[in-house]
């Protein structure tokens, strides 16, 4: 999914110039980036500077935008996105515990991949699902009522459907 | 011809992670099976509120409400309820009859039957995903009254009469606020929905959007014809896809079907409404920084004056209003600003909505007139404190929001009351907190939360957060030393005095606030190294007893081998290698191990 194309890029293209048919385009530039995100999965440096290019918007201003919120990643990301809800709610039910579990279980840090790319985790803000506090959620299922045992059979469960996928 | 069933499935996270989604190809399977598809309809409401009973399935006529029910249930309801016409009694949601003044259909459970549905009266009700739905309810008649018979000041005057105060945390009033805006002469107007929901524990403006994203939009649109734009812009998160999708939907829906767009069924006012996407940056609930990321810009809040009513979005004089405030707006034209404020207490009229959740029975999202009590809303609709613990605190208001102990339990629920009890009505999230959480580390979860989400744009906010968490840090690892926590108080007054948007000021109040109501237990965690809750593991200790048979649990469990012992011998705890993961105290079945 990470990989630069001239189809993805040629999408990005249409998509700026659309936008520059509105009043404030510079406005969209949120929206781009999103729009990267969704495509590759992060924001890649090099995509910057065609928005950039395309936008008249210095890459300055587009790292600067992209840093600032927490929602774009600078870096590719693994198969699956992690996060660990840490919302109030989770927190109180033991969000803590399962986050734990989780970093033990793939051998990372918040905000890391891991080796064999399968697995991105992450700490998310209230997730809006506080009845079923902790939960955590996977790409964009959520699960809730973990512990830590549960949340490593949970990951073992994904591990499988990988390893059969590719077999 | 026997008359139509209708069966309502709850289609919020909770359910559909309880699994409504399987049941609901089993009921249609079932429904199938027993040849009754031409009468029984079947359709998908957003949140219930009723996470904690899910899955929930309504069935009408009769408003039968089934909770908690499994794939294994479905041939037993549609046999018994729909063929033979008799409920199936043990899995129906019931309580005690309470009447419920507004909506006698929610009337019949203790959980509805003490809240009031203003802003959330349609969730649960109608299918968010169909204008047909919508309109069956009296939607967009609002919408409809005001662009036929009522002027733009009459409107102001209503929502002024109304007494209704902003939703979003710190209650101004709205109809001023529309005043100001409308009083501003320019070319271009703007009108924005906050639904940027940051803060953690609440979720209602997820769920109204969900549940109703109509209601929301024709509050939008009135509020663009009272102050004269021509455009509508919501703000929601990305975290938000569902929400994001109806949303969609409805604006399509009400494009095709003339209620935005060129002038507005058949009249001069046009109107549209665009959706932006947040991107997950919690200072983006504050006005101007939301101002600011709409543009393309980081979201870093401005000094105000001036205002956004007078220069806000593009320079322009811009009127901002949370999601739940514009849900209230249709009610208001409909039934009129008296009726509203006939509603709630002397200077908070109305409900307010609020996401109940933590340690308590009935997680969910309930929306009660302001004035409830706060075990009102605990003990009555939350159901009390699980597994017998004793209740400890009341956090309101998320991360800038307080803790309330037990003697401000009978505190009312308005802006004012709140605040003299040390919290903030806030967006209102609202956990329930019991006898297991230490207050100190959850004052440093919070400002965990404001340090990271501090833009770094004003100094009291990012350097002295930032020194207020090492010091809680220090003190729940056990270093904490004398005049600490008038330090704490120092720097906490000092940063809610000089910070420049509405997170700094209030980024504190977790700790000012557990300071003033559970400061002995501070006091416990720097002079006597003691945690109450068992919670900073610094601070605790686990020991075995002589209750313990030898069994070897915990000797197993133990991930540094720290306990030894021989079989059916009471063990030990090698203090030193212990790192208190607390896997053997929650592995031992005979209360063998406790916490000191």
């Amino acid at each position: 999914m990470s990989e630069i194309t001239q189809e993805k890029l040629d999408q990005i293209k249409t998509y700026i110039n659309r936008i520059k048919q509105q009043p404030y385009p510079g406005s969209y530039l949120i929206a781009v980036l999103h729009r990267v995100q969704g495509m590759f999965g992060y924001v890649p440096r090099e995509i910057m500077d065609v928005v950039a290019e395309e936008m008249n918007i210095p890459t300055a201003h587009i790292w600067g935008v992209a840093t600032f919120y927490h929602y774009f990643n600078l870096k590719p990301i693994g198969k699956h996105v992690v996060s660990v809800c840490m919302g109030t709610a989770c927190y109180v039910k033991g969000a803590d515990d399962v986050l734990q579990a989780l970093k033990r279980e793939l051998g990372v840090k918040v905000g890391q991949t891991t080796e064999d790319r399968l697995f991105t985790l992450q700490e998310a803000r209230c997730l809006g699902a506080c009845g079923i506090a902790p939960v955590i959620m996977i790409d964009d299922k959520i699960y809730g009522e973990l512990t830590a045992k549960s949340v490593v059979e949970l990951i073992h469960r994904y591990r499988k459907a990988a390893g059969e996928k590719t077999a | 011809m026997r008359a139509k069933s209708i069966l309502t499935l709850c289609d919020g996270p909770t359910c559909i992670h309880k699994n409504s989604r399987v049941i609901r190809e089993a009921l249609e399977a079932e429904i199938c099976k027993h040849g009754l598809s031409e009468e029984v309809g079947i359709h998908l409401s957003g949140c219930l509120g009723m996470c904690s009973k899910g899955p929930i399935l309504i069935i009408n006529p009769g408003y039968t409400i089934y909770g908690g029910i499994t794939v294994e249930d479905i041939p037993e309801i549609v046999q018994e309820h729909l063929v033979h016409r008799q409920p199936v009694a043990r899995l129906v949601v019931q309580e005690d009859h309470l009447y419920n003044r507004f909506f006698r259909i929610f009337g019949d459970v203790d959980f509805f039957g003490r809240q009031m549905r203003i802003a959330l009266r349609n969730c649960g009700i109608i299918d968010p995903e169909s204008i047909d739905d919508y309109l069956s309810v009296r939607g967009y008649e609002a919408l409809a009254k005001v662009l036929t018979g009522m002027s733009p000041r009459e409107v102001i005057a209503e929502v002024k009469k109304a007494g209704l105060r902003g939703r979003g945390g710190a209650g101004f009033p709205t109809g001023l606020k529309w005043d100001i805006t409308a009083r501003e002469t320019s070319d271009e107007k703007y009108v924005i929905c906050n639904a940027d929901e940051g803060d953690p524990g609440a979720f209602m403006d997820r769920s109204a959007i969900e549940g109703d994203p109509h209601t929301v939009l024709e509050g939008i649109t009135i509020g663009g014809y009272a102050i004269g734009a021509v455009k509508g812009i919501v703000y929601i998160r990305a975290e938000y896809p569902l929400a994001i999708k109806r949303l969609e939907k409805a604006i399509a829906a009400a494009r095709e079907n003339g209620l935005l767009g060129n002038n507005i069924l058949g009249s001069n006012f046009s109107f549209d409404i665009e959706i932006r996407l947040g991107a997950g940056a919690f200072v983006c609930g504050e006005e101007t920084a939301l101002i600011h990321s709409i543009e393309g810009r980081r979201g870093m809040p401005t000094p105000r004056p001036p205002y956004p009513s007078v220069k806000g979005l593009f320079g322009k004089p811009t009127l901002i209003n949370n999601v739940e405030t514009w849900a209230n707006i249709p009610v208001i034209i409909l039934d009129g600003g008296e009726w509203f404020s006939t509603v709630g207490t002397e200077t908070s009229k109305g409900t307010k909505v609020f996401a109940l959740a933590g340690k308590v029975h009935n997680t969910g999202l309930i929306e009660v007139p302001m004035g409830t009590t706060l075990r009102e809303i605990i003990y009555d609709i939350g159901g009390g404190i699980p597994d017998g613990k004793k209740f400890k605190a009341v956090q309101t208001g998320g991360p800038s929001g307080g803790c309330l102990p037990e003697d401000y339990l009978d505190t009312q629920i308005d802006y004012e009351s709140l605040a003299a009890a040390g919290s903030i009505m806030g967006s209102g999230g609202m956990i329930v907190i019991d006898e297991d959480s230490c207050m100190v580390n959850l004052a440093k979860f919070f400002l965990e939360f404001t340090q990271d989400e501090s833009c770094g744009k004003c100094t009291p906010c990012r350097g002295g957060t930032k020194r207020m968490l090492e010091i809680l840090t220090r003190i729940t690892e056990g270093n904490g030393k004398e005049g600490d926590i008038e330090k704490l108080e120092r720097l906490g007054n000092m940063i809610r005095k000089a910070s420049l948007c509405g997170l700094g000021q209030s980024a504190p109040n977790p700790v000012l606030s557990t300071l003033k109501n559970f400061r002995h237990e501070y006091e416990e965690h720097i002079y006597q190294k003691k945690c109450r809750a068992g919670i900073c593991s610094n601070l605790v200790t686990y020991e075995i007893t002589e209750k313990c048979i030898g069994c070897g649990a915990c000797r197993r469990v133990c991930p540094v081998n720290a306990i030894a012992g021989k079989r059916q011998e009471q063990h030990v705890i090698n203090q030193e290698t212990c790192i208190k993961c607390g896997q053997c105290f929650t592995t031992c079945k005979f209360d063998a191990i406790v916490k000191a």
